[in-house]
């Protein structure tokens, strides 16, 4: 018996210690794929970008590593209202995404019942045509002399949205800020939707009655249960709708008028219909990915689930 | 208006509870004294748990009222009642830490200072060092304990518990109801415990109500559950019982006696629930002794001959049997070792007892009622 032991060991042993010397290869040769993609369409862009954004030159001419810095400056200065509507657009779209949301998300998980799957396949069904298609239909609708239009100038809702600022011109509908903010809540409300539907769905529900067993009215145990419960949702769920809504400029360019121009917009004109906009449209680029880099990164620490990153 | 001030006695009038067509609880009339350890027993689906939900709040009765002394909270929201719950699962919040989990219900009262109350609920189950966890990296008994200061720390005039310690490996269960029992006596609080563990339930109660299909079967002390059952159920329900049917033969002065299978057996009328008619009779299995057969049985003692040892299994305090008699019915024996002989299976034996140990039962019953949930509710 034991020396059947000691044999094995001797002979698993030499074994052992040469599969420990030879690395497998293995891990290495799935991973290869991902990181030769990453390389070459992530890596390599984004040093081409940043690059692009400190040169000078022309189509015709051909354009040179300056490091002309003051390209930044320049786009800052030149571009400043579209980078406010983006953040503005972004960040209002992200708000009303929450507060409508939060309860579609928190019905369907509670009240659901055997009906969840099918309502959470309507919330995504959208998404089976495309974004841009959606965004048209969305132009018929809110057209001039639509019903919409028409039924709310007659409630005299537009007087009011004209007030706000959300109408820019008159009592048209489209072209102004709040057709291109309707049109992103109704995009992206699915990206917040999926995540806080998760999380909430996770939410023992006697947990709920553990609430109401200790003096927690509904909107108590909300307060103190569910909602700090449902929050890595919401944080997700924010972040899934803000980071796209602010590089978002199909709604601003199907909905919107010269008048709410966003960041995107001014890239695809710098770069594709300018003789020299290579660089600026880079810098806005650069611009774009580092400052909804660090909102998120500031957003994520506040709200103290670094554990998400 | 708040029910917080109700003092007294937990006590229901013709609680009902309908799931559709489903009868859950049936016309239920109880009274639960203040600070004593109430026992509701029964198997799975026999409606303990919904009353249980009632008297908290969780759940609406169909019918009936509840009252804490002379306040009705029939209509009273749960969170207005002076009533706690430890949840079966704990239901602990498994975004706070231990500390905030126990002053989780004085803070919504309003209380600003919980530092001090947190910490002596916390020392009295024991769980002061890990105030700074968040559940999940608690066992299971301590979870449990820290459900128990969670609904405690709040005084309830009733403390409900929902089967607490079922998810506990036996060891830690009878530990944990030795402690439970221990800050009950400390607090003073009324408990309503419900259970289908019925050892459990005898361990720690005042007053056990055994439930069945919706409605108490029976209800007392665990001695006289134990002693003298009212029912099938009951006697094979709480322990095992052996019954036998037969029919009351005569009376004599404070003696019955009943003809069963050629037997006479003798019992005290007090403890017999007919006086005439079927019967069946009963008797604990640690009251039966077995006799090799012919051997010289004392006077005065009830006996069944012709008995055959089918099983007998050595459990060291005592040796355990099971005797199939000629009428096919196996009975079981408990015979502690205290020296006698040890009967092997095959042999045939006789088993006598004190006829004051008889209880008789009516004999228009089913015989087995509760006797194969007894296995599903020891397990």
């Amino acid at each position: 018996m034991t020396a059947a032991t000691a044999q094995l060991d001797a002979g698993a042993s030499p074994a052992v210690g040469e599969s420990r010397r030879k690395r497998n290869p293995l891990p290495y040769i799935l991973l290869a794929p991902g990181v030769l993609w990453l390389v070459l369409f992530f890596l390599i862009p984004i040093f081409t970008a940043v690059s692009a954004s400190v040169q000078t030159g022309s189509l015709d001419e051909g354009f040179t590593l300056t490091w002309r810095w003051a390209n930044y400056s320049d786009t800052f200065s030149t571009y400043n209202s579209e980078i406010a509507h983006s953040l503005f657009y972004s960040v209002a779209c992200t708000v009303l995404c929450l507060l409508l949301g939060y309860p579609l998300a928190y019905f369907i998980a509670f009240r659901g019942g055997r009906w969840k799957n099918l309502l959470m396949a309507l919330v995504i069904a959208p998404a089976f045509t495309s974004f841009l298609i959606r965004t048209i239909a969305w132009e018929t609708i809110l057209a001039d002399h639509g019903p919409v239009t028409r039924f709310l100038m007659d409630v005299k809702v537009t007087d009011l949205m004209a007030h706000l600022g959300l109408l820019t011109n008159n009592h048209q509908l489209l072209n102004s800020p709040f057709a291109v903010i309707f049109g992103m809540v109704y995009n992206f409300l699915p990206f917040t939707v999926l995540p806080l539907y998760t999380s909430l769905e996770k939410i023992d529900p006697r947990l709920h009655e553990a609430g109401a067993d200790l003096y927690c009215s509904g909107f108590k145990t909300w307060r103190h249960v569910t909602w700090p419960l449902s929050l890595p949702g919401v944080i997700a769920g924010t972040l899934l709708t803000f980071i796209p809504a602010v590089g978002d400029y199909i709604n601003a360019y199907m909905l919107g008028s010269p008048n709410t121009m966003v960041i995107g917009q001014v890239i695809e004109n710098e770069a594709l219909r300018s003789e020299s906009g290579y660089p600026t449209a880079s810098a806005m680029g650069v611009v774009l990915t580092v400052g909804t880099l660090l909102i998120v990164l500031f957003y994520v620490k506040r709200a103290g689930t670094e554990d998400l990153l | 208006m708040s029910t917080f001030d109700a003092v007294g006695d937990l006590r229901v009038e013709g609680l009902t509870k309908r799931f559709g067509s489903f009868t859950a609880v049936d016309d239920l009339d109880l009274t639960v004294p203040q600070g004593s350890f109430f026992a509701l027993l029964g198997a799975s689906g026999c409606g303990k748990t919904t009353t249980l939900r009632m008297v908290s709040g969780l759940e609406d009765p169909t019918r009936g009222r509840i009252f804490i002394g002379d306040t009705d909270v029939t209509s009273t929201k749960p969170y207005k009642r002076p009533v706690n719950t430890v949840f079966q699962n704990y239901a602990l919040f498994p975004h706070l830490d231990i500390h905030e989990n126990v002053a989780f219900g004085l803070r919504r009262r309003g209380v600003k200072e919980v530092r001090k109350q947190v910490g002596d609920m916390l020392a009295l189950v024991e769980l002061g060092h890990l105030a700074k966890r968040k559940p999940s990296q608690l066992s299971g008994g301590q979870q449990q304990r820290v459900a128990v200061a969670r609904a405690l720390i709040n005084q309830p005039q009733v403390l409900l518990l929902d089967e607490p310690l079922g998810a506990l490996d036996l060891k830690l269960r009878r530990q944990m109801q030795i402690e439970l029992k221990r800050i009950q006596t400390e607090v003073g609080l009324t408990f309503v415990h419900v259970t289908h563990d019925q050892e459990e339930a005898m361990t720690m109660a005042d007053t056990i109500a055994v439930m069945n299909a919706g409605r108490i079967e029976q209800m007392g002390s665990p001695e006289n559950l134990y002693e003298n059952p009212a029912t099938t159920f009951v006697a094979n329900f709480l322990g095992q019982s052996n019954l036998v049917a037969g029919t009351v033969a005569g009376k004599d002065g404070d003696t019955l006696t009943v003809e069963a299978h050629g037997h006479r057996i003798a019992l005290p009328a007090a403890r017999c629930r007919v006086e005439t008619g079927a019967a069946i009779v009963g008797v604990r299995p640690e009251k039966v002794h077995l006799a090799a057969a012919g051997a010289e049985i004392p006077a005065g003692r009830n006996v069944f001959e012709g008995g055959v040892v089918t099983d007998a299994s050595f459990i060291g305090v005592s040796t355990q049997y099971l005797v199939k008699m000629p009428w096919g019915e196996e009975l079981a024996v408990f015979e502690q070792n205290s020296g006698q002989e040890i009967h092997r299976p095959g042999s045939a034996v006789s088993l006598h007892w004190e006829p004051g140990q008889t209880f008789g039962l009516d004999g228009r019953q089913d015989i087995e009622a509760g006797a194969d949930i007894d296995d599903e509710a020891a397990s």
